[in-house]
């Protein structure tokens, strides 16, 4: 299917090696991995790069609210049973990273690409995936992010005539009214736990009914689709109606239910639910998520949540108590400055952890834990927190730029 | 107050609670129960009836197409209407406040009636968003502290005769007119485009509409150690951004 269309055009050639001379300058800097960078330098020579890179490759984009850079490092797993894979393994997700990525995998049959929501529409024109996997959308960043239900019209739109295949979670009815323009559409039953984005209809403006893990709008009919894949607990259901064991040094529910996307995914490529979910359980960290590292001599598990339905689904598999939890909080640029959202995750499920907050809106964060009538200790920083955490393996919950100071103090 | 319980009604969760909105919720109900009062909250979605004996009703934020399916449920519905001439007190924030007046631009860029229980009419701004940290002192007749908040929004809100501002900014652009007005206040129904959420970072207003509900004029102390926090850094930021 991948490799052998026409070769680079010397332009492309001469765009490839100057972004990977801009990466290598901006390494050398210290700014980084550089793939950004490279990526922009690469595009402003030959804007039409991203495409004629991709027409080498089978393309399968991932994109979410939650778990897309996760996803892409278990499907790009799974998919090495058939082939070289090239990815943007680190998360750089937008045009320019992604163009960095493929660049560097010349010898690759498949590209598994992680797409920031805003560029999935464009970025599915330029590089005409065979697949496209989509997991959730719920609220993220709003001072500065579309309005969720606006994203879900916009993909809508823009998947509208794709030849791919969309692989796409029936329980999340933005994601349904995404995935439904497409002809070719693998539902999948991965769950949903998050629902507050998802009680009016997004095709009619009804109010949905959700009757267990059923969901219909009963105004205008649209229903959940009838899935062919589920997560039934530890297990993925296939279309035949086996069910295949999930393995994962991942941790929690969501993880799962991106093994169970990530194997529907496979299975369009050849590669049997067995195999794809047995390479799976190789991956251990992605970006330094959910990594335990040792601190002041103690074990921290290094948790990253961005949102409402992140903080939600993390809650769900921290150890139980009397497990002490650090929250980190920040509001910068990368982060959505309006911290309002703190009021929509509901932080009574860590009654009876012990918990230390730290971070710019260590603030927020104390009135928030003070509202909900939880006991609570604000420290300085990080060193501080581990030091009067009482024993035990220390769970770590940071927003974007607060995981990225941890990882930083922690030397990860 | 009718009932031998104080009940506070949060008014569709479902369109409009965009913007932490349930925090202003928790924030009445649990400085209400600090002082010993029994609460009842009671969150009504868009496809149920407002009921009208409620104390405290409580609008949130939200985007533009929710804004517009709230507005048009709560005319066909009614009780929140019916539930102000009863005397209760009503607080709403953004989209929420938008729909409280006569009316507001909606999604589709036409004019949507409100409620009428605002003097306001609110528009679509031409210029820049309005998004950041905003701090206001708040209509000296309320006794209250300054305002600190955060704004998100494209709207911009005019005062007719019979609504008083329920602030005037220091820093940030409240109500966007240009005057320097943030919200908009009458006797019972109060207006405002502070995020935060706006009880979070100003518990005195939670305080005030429990007053109001109560009919009396002080509340029993209770510990606001990292609320105070809260403003005092909140605050800081607002002043160095502009």
């Amino acid at each position: 299917m991948a490799g052998n269309s026409e070769p680079l055009s010397p332009r492309a050639k001469l765009a490839v090696t100057a972004g990977k001379a801009a990466a290598a300058v901006s390494r050398a800097a210290g700014r980084g991995s550089g793939s950004v960078i490279g990526g922009k330098v690469a595009l402003r020579l030959d804007p039409d790069l991203l495409r004629r890179l991709a027409q080498h490759l089978d393309v399968i984009l991932v994109s979410a609210t939650n778990g897309k850079t996760t996803t892409t490092r278990l499907i790009a797993e799974a998919l090495r049973a058939a082939g070289p894979v090239v990815s943007n393994a680190l998360g750089a997700n937008m045009p320019a990273g992604i163009t960095s990525a493929l660049a560097g995998g010349s010898d690759a049959r498949y590209g598994v690409i992680e797409v920031d929501e805003k560029y999935l529409a464009g970025v599915a024109r330029d590089t005409e995936p065979k697949a496209i996997a989509l997991l959730n959308l719920s609220r993220d960043q709003l001072d500065r992010a579309a309005e969720t239900r606006m994203l879900a019209e916009k993909w809508r739109e823009g998947l509208a005539g794709t030849k791919a295949v969309v692989i796409a979670n029936a329980d999340d009815p933005l994601i349904v009214w995404a995935a439904s323009s497409s002809t070719n559409v693998v539902w999948v039953a991965a769950g949903q736990e998050w629902k507050d984005d998802a009680w009016s209809c997004p095709s009619c403006g009804g109010v949905l009914q959700r009757p267990g893990d059923d969901w219909v709008c009963a105004d205008c009919g649209f229903r959940r689709p009838i899935p062919t894949w589920a997560l039934n607990g530890d297990y993925v259901l296939d279309p035949h109606g086996s069910a295949w064991p999930i393995h994962l040094q991942l941790p929690g529910r969501a993880n799962k239910a991106n093994a169970a996307t990530s194997a529907a995914v496979a299975a369009t490529f050849g590669v049997p639910p067995q195999v794809a979910l047995e390479r799976m359980y190789q991956v251990q960290a992605v970006a330094g998520r959910y990594d335990v590292v040792t601190f002041e001599e103690r074990q921290l598990r290094l948790l990253l949540a961005k949102n409402p339905a992140g903080w939600l689904e993390t809650f769900s598999l921290i150890d139980p108590p009397p497990t002490p939890v650090i929250l980190s909080v920040n509001a910068r640029g990368a982060d959505g400055t309006d911290t309002s959202w703190l009021w929509d995750v509901d932080y009574t499920r860590l009654a009876g952890h012990p918990i230390c907050v730290i971070g710019d809106r260590k603030l927020d964060l104390a009135v928030r834990l003070e509202v909900a009538g939880l006991d609570f200790r604000v420290c300085e920083n990080l060193d501080e927190a581990v030091r009067i955490a009482p024993p035990g393996r220390i769970e770590t919950i940071a927003n974007y730029t607060a995981f990225q100071d941890l990882r930083r103090r922690v030397g990860n | 107050m009718n009932q031998n319980s104080l009940r506070l009604v949060w008014v569709y969760p479902d369109l409009l609670s965009t913007y932490g909105d349930q925090g202003n919720a928790l924030v009445v109900e649990r400085r209400a129960r600090q002082r010993g009062l029994d609460v009842s909250r009671l969150d009504v979605r868009s496809d149920q009836q407002i009921p009208t004996s409620g104390d405290i009703y409580l609008i949130g934020g939200g985007e533009d197409r929710p804004q517009r399916l709230a507005a048009e449920r709560l005319r066909r519905d009614g009780g929140l209407n019916r539930a102000v001439s009863n005397g209760a007190i009503v607080f709403s924030v953004c989209a929420g406040y938008q729909i409280l007046g006569h009316e507001f631009i909606n999604d589709l860029g036409q004019r949507e009636p409100g409620l009428g229980l605002l003097d306001v009419v609110s528009t679509r701004g031409e210029g820049a968003r309005c998004v950041g940290d905003v701090l206001a002192d708040i209509d000296d007749r309320l006794g209250l502290p300054p305002l600190t908040g955060f704004e998100n929004h494209q709207g911009v809100t005019h005062l007719g005769p019979a609504a008083r501002p329920f602030a005037r900014v220091r820093f940030g652009n409240g109500n966007g007119t240009g005057d320097g007005t943030e919200g908009a206040y009458n006797d019972t129904v109060f207006g405002t485009y502070m995020h935060g959420p706006v009880m979070a970072r100003n518990p005195h207003i939670a305080d005030l509409l429990l007053k109001l509900a109560l009919d009396v004029n002080a509340l029993p102390p209770v510990n606001d150690q990292w609320y105070e926090a809260l403003r005092d850094e909140r605050i800081a930021a607002a002043t160095q951004a502009s």
